[in-house]
């Protein structure tokens, strides 16, 4: 098929992966519409007024780009739908008691599947993002997510929500480029390559503080209770759940004959359960509403695989055990530090993207502490 | 869609300038270039093409020559009228009033809030009927209090209807209150005897009308006390300053003066494209809503709201396939507002979301009109499928 008969949509944030993956396929000749999706932002409780995904400043850049390459650019209303799923989950989840990663659900509910379907009406055969991964096929002609080639910037734990559907409608332009050479493409290409620094905060809180947005949308994860070790024994007070993470040591509040770590949230009982460095480590977890990007579960009852359990974290040798088609328990090689509810653990084999399904539960076959399986039904 | 049309039905918004308008401004750039207020040749010659464009306006508008001021804009020309009736009010020493609608053009409202911001002056909203019309027995009832100025559109941008703007100039009269009205929509299109419509002040923008964007005017009635807005030179009788844009001027009275010589066989075309629109939307769009006044509306314009359908994501969808339209409520920043005059016409806020505007002018062919209509009734149909499909 001639290329430029095949229409492509690109997600352009006005960023430099993008800007650069909008410039990549205009160069092959496609029929390329750029857009942007115009977010939600936290303005109630004081956050920005803009979602940090589309400020006037990126929207701005964008246009420009946009017409520099000569191709059409809007900006769709996305605020309602993504402030229905997205946001929404994000507060669910922290009253269950989990620390969620709403980049993964708006991957999921927004991009790959709102926008793809506004691509689709607009006549698209493709929707294109700036994402670091690659799409290929394997031999039985299905679908296969695989790492970006720069593994340092590889983005597919975030798209491990994606389907065989979605990956036949998707193109990552620079996922086949080191991050370098995107840069270099972008200065060849007269964008403003200008090093920004990636930031990890909420898109939606502007440069508010997720707690501050918790305090408004979900005061009861930010009431004060006990925190007390794994037998039970009452320390002090924490300033609620939604403040801490797993592995804090930091800001506990109390004194102890030896550093304290926090183990676990128990949103039964608003406690937050602290313990010694020795009682860290988590061997096992179980992850739940497991999606498996080649559309069917695995036959193998377990399985050897590495296992991302957030974003940020290097990929980790574990055995995969089924515990149905969409659960499966991860016991990992070496114990984990940072197991955290609501994360996602991503599963590999090589730079291939098995799925990824939300940590629901994890625990120690030494210490027998378990976390909460609260959340289990809640939709991933 | 296959076929690659470019179909322009935004002549609301903007229009082409018309060949004949720019041959006639195009002397003035490089030949005649003089500075107007020169005295030697080439000033002269700038001045007398300037005073002749004048005259030619004045007949138009059946006023002096004196009575016209070139502006930079339509909402130049507003402001002048609006913050110099204020100002001059304030000057005097009275409690300043000023009364408007819900449904200006926003270089009238917001000139209004700011004013009341700024001044602290009391403004008058006096509402609308379902069309957009300004209702004479609420608007005689604002004026009773007196005001420094009453404000109020010819015909409507948005929905295009058309107010009874002598019957509304007499009542303003009879109270002592100043009048103006923002003609911009109208120009070109319906009539601008100011001693017919009984106006006292009346903005034109030339972009409207096949003329150059960046050149308006006012009509001051004579008697009208207005100080300048943009304070220089003596120009425009001390009303205006800032060095004439000859060219541009010479391009708005040429036409203008276009415009109401062939506004016959202009307006018939309008309306029988405009009308081949509204009964193609209407029979073919379920659930569309013709905005606006349904006779009592521009020759050039059809407006809609059509519930379900997100504007913006429409206008993306025309001109995806080559259709220029325009919506109140959409935006190009993805951020649409219910649009003001959708919710003053007494639409829902998820209503007023949802205004398209489809204006016609004299390029506009009956092909255009029903291409416009297979992609527009292609789109609402793919648009609501998808939200049909998509479950939060």
């Amino acid at each position: 098929m001639n290329k430029h008969t095949i229409r492509v949509v690109v997600a352009m944030s006005g960023g430099v992966d993008s800007s650069v993956a909008a410039a990549l396929l205009v160069q092959e000749g496609y029929d390329v519409v750029g857009m942007m999706m115009r977010l939600w932002s936290d303005e109630a409780a004081g956050g920005a007024e803009h979602n940090r995904c589309c400020t006037p400043g990126q929207m701005q850049s964008a246009r420009r780009i946009a017409n520099r390459l000569g191709i059409p650019f809007y900006v769709l209303d996305t605020k309602d739908v993504f402030r229905e799923s997205v946001v929404q989950y994000f507060i669910d989840q922290h009253r269950e008691g989990f620390t969620p990663n709403p980049c993964l659900e708006c991957n999921r509910r927004i991009r790959f599947d709102w926008l793809l379907r506004h691509a689709i009406a607009l006549d698209a055969d493709y929707l294109a993002t700036g994402h670091y991964a690659r799409i290929t096929k394997n031999a039985a002609g299905g679908w296969l997510l695989k790492k970006g080639l720069d593994s340092g910037k590889d983005q597919s734990y975030v798209l491990s929500v994606m389907g065989q559907e979605q990956l036949s409608k998707t193109l990552f332009p620079v996922g086949d480029y080191p991050k370098a050479n995107v840069r270099r493409i972008a200065g060849e290409l007269g964008l403003d390559v200008a090093n920004k620094k990636d930031s990890q905060d909420l898109c939606f809180l502007g440069n508010n503080d997720y707690r501050d947005f918790l305090r408004i949308y979900a005061p009861e994860v930010m009431v004060t209770g006990p925190i007390m070790t794994s037998t039970g024994e009452i320390l002090g007070k924490h300033r609620g759940l939604s403040n801490y993470t797993i592995g804090q040591r930091k800001g506990l509040g109390i004194s102890y004959s030896e550093p304290l770590y926090v183990l676990a949230m128990n949103p039964y009982k608003n406690a937050l359960v602290v313990g010694t460095r020795a009682e860290l480590g988590r061997d096992q977890l179980e992850a739940a509403n497991f999606n498996w990007v080649c559309g069917v579960a695995p036959a193998d009852a377990a399985f050897r695989a590495e296992v991302k359990i957030r974003y940020r974290s290097r990929p980790q040798s574990a055995l995969v055990r089924m515990l149905g088609s969409e659960r499966v328990r991860i016991v990992f090689d070496e114990p984990q530090r940072d197991i955290t509810p609501g994360q996602a653990a991503v599963v590999y084999q090589d730079d291939i993207c098995l799925g990824g399904g939300v940590i629901v539960k994890f625990e120690d076959e030494q210490s027998g502490l378990q976390a909460c399986d609260k959340a289990v039904d809640i939709a991933w | 869609m296959n076929s690659k049309r470019d179909v322009y039905l935004d002549y609301s918004a903007s229009t082409p300038v018309d060949p004949r308008v720019l041959d006639a401004m195009m002397p003035y750039f490089s030949e005649i270039y003089g500075n107007s207020t020169s005295s030697h040749r080439q000033g002269r010659l700038g001045e007398s093409a300037i005073e002749d464009a004048r005259g030619r306006v004045a007949r138009i508008l059946n006023c002096k020559p004196s009575e016209v001021v070139f502006t930079s804009c339509g909402s130049e020309s507003d402001n002048l009228a609006i913050r110099g009736a204020a100002w001059r009010a304030r000057q005097r020493g009275k409690q300043v009033r000023l009364i408007t609608t819900p449904v200006e053009h926003s270089a009238v409202i917001n000139t209004v809030i700011q004013l009341g911001e700024l001044m602290d002056v009391e403004t008058v909203i006096v509402p609308v009927d379902r069309y957009g019309a300004v209702m004479l027995n609420e608007f005689a009832e604002a004026c009773k209090g007196g005001a420094a100025i009453a404000s109020i559109i010819y015909a409507n941008n948005e929905v295009g209807s058309i107010n009874e703007l002598a019957e509304l100039a007499a009542i303003a009269r009879e109270n002592g209150v100043i009048f103006h009205t923002d003609a911009v929509q109208a120009g070109g299109q319906l009539t601008l005897d100011v001693e017919q419509l009984g106006v006292d002040l009346l903005s034109l923008s030339a972009h409207k009308f096949y003329g150059p964007k960046g050149v308006g005017l006012l009509y001051i009635k004579d008697g009208m006390d207005l100080p300048s807005v943009m304070t220089g030179g003596g120009h425009e009788g001390d009303r205006r300053a800032g060095t004439h844009n000859t060219a541009f001027i010479v391009g708005l009275a040429t036409a203008l003066e276009l415009a109401y010589t062939e506004s016959e066989e202009r307006l018939t075309h309008f309306h029988q494209l405009r009308d081949r629109l509204i009964a193609g939307i209407l029979t073919r769009v379920e659930g569309a809503i013709l905005s606006g006044h349904p006779a009592e509306r521009l020759p050039s314009h059809a407006s809609f709201v059509l519930p379900g359908i997100d504007a913006n994501a429409l206008l993306m969808h025309l001109d995806m396939n080559g259709i220029a339209a325009s919506s109140g409520s959409a935006c190009k920043t993805g951020n649409p507002e219910p649009s003001t005059a959708l919710l003053a016409l007494g639409y829902t806020p998820d209503e007023a979301r949802c205004g398209l505007r489809l204006s016609v002018g004299t390029r506009t062919t009956e092909a255009d009109v029903d291409f416009a209509l297979e992609v527009l009734v292609n789109a609402v149909g793919k648009l609501r499928t998808m939200e049909r499909d998509f479950v939060t």
